[in-house]
Formats: C-alpha cells, structure tokens, sequence
C-alpha cells in the first residue's frame, strides 16, 4: 500500500545519496549534478504533501489542501535550481579557463 | 488490496530512481552519469503524475530533463580535459560523508516513520492517480493560484522569479563569456 510514508522515505533516500555524492566527488560538474538529485527529492516532497493535504482540513476546520501550497513551492524551486545550475555552471567553465582543472581538490585560491 | 496498480508502478518508479541515482553518484564516466541523471529526471515526473501533479510533471520534463541535462553535458563537454580519468572520483574522505549520509537517511526516516502528522493526518493514503481529478485537475488551480490578482495568490514571488531568472542569464553570460 502506497501511503505518505512511502513517498517521504524514497524521497530521503534520494536526499541522502544525492548528498553523498555532493560531498564527496571531486568533479565540479558531479558535485552539480548530485545537488540537483538533492533538489528533486525535495521536490518530491512537496509535491507528495500537496497530494496528501488535498481535501483534508485541519484542526480549526480550514481546508489546507485547497490551495496546492507544495506544488506551487515546487514550480519556484524547480525555477531557481534552473537559474542555479546556470550560473554555476558558468562558474565552473570560467574556473576551468582560467586553471584548467575542475578538480575541487586543486581549486584553492581563496584557502589560506 | 495490497497490490493495486498505483503501489505497482510505485515501485518500479521508486527503484529506478533509486538505482539511478546510485549511478549518477557512483559512476566513474562522468557522461555517463549526466545520462542517468536525465533517467533520474524522467522517472521523477513519473512520480508527479503519479501524484496527480501533471503540471509539475511537464514542467519536470520541460526544465529539467530538457534543458539542465543539455546544460550539464555541454559544461562536460567544455571541460573535457579535466575529467579525473587518473584516480578515484571521490575525495579521501568519502567514508565519512557515506556515514554523514546513512546518519542522515535513518534520522529521516525514523522522523517520518514517527511523526504524529503524517500518522493521524494523511497516514490513510496519498491522492494518486487512481483517483478522479476534481475540477479541471491541477493545472488549472496552479493558473489560477499563480496569475490571479484578485484572490490570495503568489502573483509577487511569480514576479521576482522572473528578476531572478534574469538576473542568472546576464550573470551566467558575463562569467562564461570569452575575455
């Protein structure tokens, strides 16, 4: 039986591999590509709630699920991981140019 | 009925996204990797539908199994030279960062698994697709919550999403652009 739970448990594994993979790969483009795992478990998340609050009501009697709050919050997170993985995608060609490498081991101009 | 349709596709949804995220993660060949990602994308919006978000679901394909992938494997592309092909993809210390990961995934859980909202609110079951979709379905509701100017809606936050869309195209332009 599918319930809430199992949508929140896929979506925390996901989160925890995605996580595994931003902290410990070393290529920038990795460590991208495993953040966007992270946001689409997040993703999932909401969309899962915004499912299961429809047609409910809360304690005071007001229906919380009449307004797709979680699916909304998904468009903007879907919108501002498209602009993140622009500029950081940007970011990591420009860093490439200037040191060729994209090995985060070796990107250390700012560490002291 | 333990095994209706929507648990069977559930699942097979949920082990593909599971299995292919491992890959992105686990994969020495970085292009690879960016495929299943696009794989990983794909099977998400397959849970969107699931969860009568359709709007979300081809939003999901548009974006980001569209574009980001595309985005993705030309910053491959641009950086080929320095793919780590000499040596282990992953920094010394990626057992602690695998136990961070494990410590983090069974607090979850056990948070979910326990909590009393998900057990008395919405324990009995999610709205799947089985289910008939009530007035006009999602993408009306989302239309109307987005661009309505009369009710509450998100009119605002709509607007400052498209400042910051253009603020990452002329950022993303001025840092990749040739000197």
């Amino acid at each position: 039986m599918v319930n809430l739970n199992s949508f929140l448990i896929l979506s925390a594994v996901m989160f925890a591999i995605g996580l595994f993979g931003a902290l410990s790969k070393r290529n920038a483009v990795a460590i991208l590509m495993s953040i966007e795992i992270m946001l689409n478990a997040v993703n999932i998340t909401m969309v899962a709630f915004a499912s299961a609050f429809i047609g409910k009501s809360d304690a005071a009697g007001v229906a919380v699920g009449s307004r797709l709050t979680g699916q909304i919050f998904a468009i903007f997170i879907i919108t501002v991981a498209a602009a993140e993985a622009a500029v950081a995608l940007a970011i990591i060609i420009g860093i490439y140019r200037r040191i060729s490498t994209v090995d985060v081991g070796h990107i250390n101009l700012m560490k002291w | 009925m333990p095994f209706d349709l929507a648990s069977i596709v559930f699942y097979f949804i949920a082990i593909v996204l599971v299995g292919a995220s491992l890959a992105v993660v686990l994969m020495r060949n970085i292009v690879h990797a960016a495929l299943a990602l696009a794989l990983v994308f794909g099977a998400a919006a397959g849970v969107y539908v699931l969860l009568n978000a359709e709007f979300i679901a081809i939003v999901q394909i548009l974006i980001y199994a569209g574009a980001v992938t595309v985005l993705v494997l030309f910053s491959i592309m641009l950086t080929q030279g320095a793919a780590t092909r000499a040596g282990s993809p992953f920094s010394g210390q990626w057992w602690l960062a695998g136990l961070i990961c494990v410590i983090l995934c069974a607090g979850v859980i056990y948070a979910a698994a326990s909590s009393q909202m998900a057990l008395t609110t919405a324990g009995g079951s999610v709205n799947l697709a089985s289910a008939p979709a009530q007035d006009g379905g999602s993408p009306v509701k989302i239309g109307q919550l987005l661009y309505s100017p009369f009710n509450y809606s998100y009119v605002l936050p709509f607007e400052i999403a498209s400042v910051l869309l253009l603020v990452a195209i002329v950022g993303a332009i001025v840092i990749a652009r040739e000197e």
